[in-house]
């Protein structure tokens, strides 16, 4: 049997995202608005993992990720690895911790919050409990279970 | 010293410390005894209702006259720049915050309010927004149970009806859990005190029980406080069983400890019958009545170093 390899080319410059849960990949993609950067983007979904079966994997050419944003990653993809790329080799391997808030990236859950109808930038704090991570409205004063914030601003 | 809610915004009861709320029944036990015409003297506040409250704006608008101030502002958001042309409400506020001292507002919308206070150069007292919080009302509460009780550590209570929807019912129980209190909670299964609740009084350590009926727990009690279920929350004939079970007649009152008292956050409609009124331990249109003072305490509280 022919052996497949995946070959995806190098990046130079950049952040590649590595261990997403399956799944999550199109979410983070719009989370970071990845696509709006204009910069180049491999994207591989469902790829094969070892330690979980199926991953989604992203490499952002020439963008380079933040402590914060890998915070922020953490969110929805706790197990992911975030590796900053410098002249094709790995200058930071960033550490995933979730962050005390969350500020103008998610949309509040609650259609009566005053954040869908007023310009302003939303914020949540974050909490876990039993390993659950919860995020709670800064206006509304709702809590929120993470897989209710499906629409992403 | 000044006092601690001196130029604060009073947004979220869970923003308040023992030592605020203890603050403002102080004041407003003060305030009752010997009225003051002189505290908000040269003082124009706000009123600003995007949504219309009439017991809520009543009480603001007298509280700030008996206090020697004037009010300006609208009693329906439909009417204004922000309805009309468009305007955010950001910026509605921002303006009109700059004509004021004080700013007190509703509105449909949760967590409006605290937006405001973001854009507000004076203290923003939240007089409802939406279903989130509605700290006047519970302050009102407090004033009034600690009137009739003579303390708030250490009581029992009774929370009856819809205690889903009942931003009252929530606030009043987070208050109350800084004070050591008993709580039972009677409802029907569908709107059962929420999770985030209960897990709040877990956090403080407070004992709760849920009841079956008023009955069997009317001797405890010495606060009893009724809301009403909404009928379009349930079909006809399940609002009719229901309506029976969450409903208080002067009978169920017999084994009461004296000193129990009635509470509603009014309107009522039947949830309690009206042969109730007459006897000692109906209390809620003195309930009512302290609106005026808890929120004279509030808005005296926020534009003075010292009361």
């Amino acid at each position: 049997m022919m052996e497949h390899t995946l070959k995806v080319e190098a990046l130079a410059n950049g952040t590649v995202i590595d261990h997403i849960p399956a799944g999550q990949g199109r979410r983070i993609l719009k989370l970071f608005r990845m696509s709006e950067s204009g910069e180049r983007i491999y994207i591989g979904f469902n790829l094969p993992s070892r330690r979980t079966g199926k991953k989604d994997l992203i490499k952002v050419e020439n963008i380079t990720f933040t402590p914060a944003q890998a915070n922020q990653l953490a969110l929805f993809a706790p197990n992911a690895t975030v590796n900053v790329i410098e002249n094709f080799k790995v200058k930071e391997k960033l550490t995933l911790g979730v962050p005390d808030t969350v500020d103008g990236m998610l949309t509040c859950p609650n259609s009566n919050c005053i954040t869908a109808t007023e310009p302003v930038e939303t914020s949540f704090r974050v909490s876990e409990k039993e390993g659950e991570v919860r995020l709670k409205c800064k206006y509304c004063e709702k809590t929120f279970a993470r897989d209710a914030f499906a629409q992403l601003r | 010293m000044s006092n601690p809610l001196y130029q604060r915004h009073v947004i979220s009861i869970a923003d308040l410390t023992r030592h605020d709320l203890e603050t403002v029944i102080a004041t407003a036990q003060q305030l009752k005894r010997e009225p003051r015409t002189d505290l908000l003297k040269d003082k124009v506040v706000a009123s600003c209702f995007f949504e219309a409250s009439t017991r809520t704006r009543l009480s603001f608008e007298t509280a700030v006259q008996r206090l020697g101030g004037t009010v300006i502002g609208f009693d329906d958001g439909g009417n204004t720049s922000l309805a009309k042309k468009g305007e955010t409400m950001a910026d509605s506020v921002r303006i009109i915050t700059s004509y004021v001292d004080a700013f007190v507002m509703r509105h449909p919308k949760d967590g409006a309010a605290r937006l405001a206070s973001e854009n507000s150069s004076v203290p923003v007292i939240n007089g409802g927004d939406g279903s989130n919080q509605h700290p006047s009302q519970t302050l009102l509460d407090l004033f009034t149970i600690h009137e009739t009780q003579g303390k708030l550590d250490g009581l029992t209570l009774a929370f009856v009806g819809d205690l889903k929807y009942g931003r009252t019912v929530h606030s009043l129980a987070q208050a109350l859990a800084l004070f050591n209190c008993k709580f039972y909670f009677i409802a029907p299964e569908a709107l059962a005190m929420p999770d985030y609740i209960c897990e709040q009084l877990d956090a403080h350590g407070i004992e709760y029980q849920l009841a079956a009926s008023i009955e069997e727990v009317v001797p405890e009690l010495d606060i009893l406080y009724m809301t009403r279920v909404q009928k379009e929350r349930f079909d006809e004939t399940e609002f009719q069983h229901l309506k029976s079970k969450y409903k208080l007649d002067a009978s169920m009152l017999e084994g009461a400890k004296p000193n129990l008292k009635v509470l509603h956050p009014l309107p009522r409609i039947d949830e309690i019958a009206t042969d109730v009124d007459a006897t000692p331990h109906a209390y809620y249109f003195q309930q009512a009545q302290n609106g005026v003072f808890a929120r004279q305490a509030l808005l005296a509280l926020v534009l003075n170093e010292t009361v």
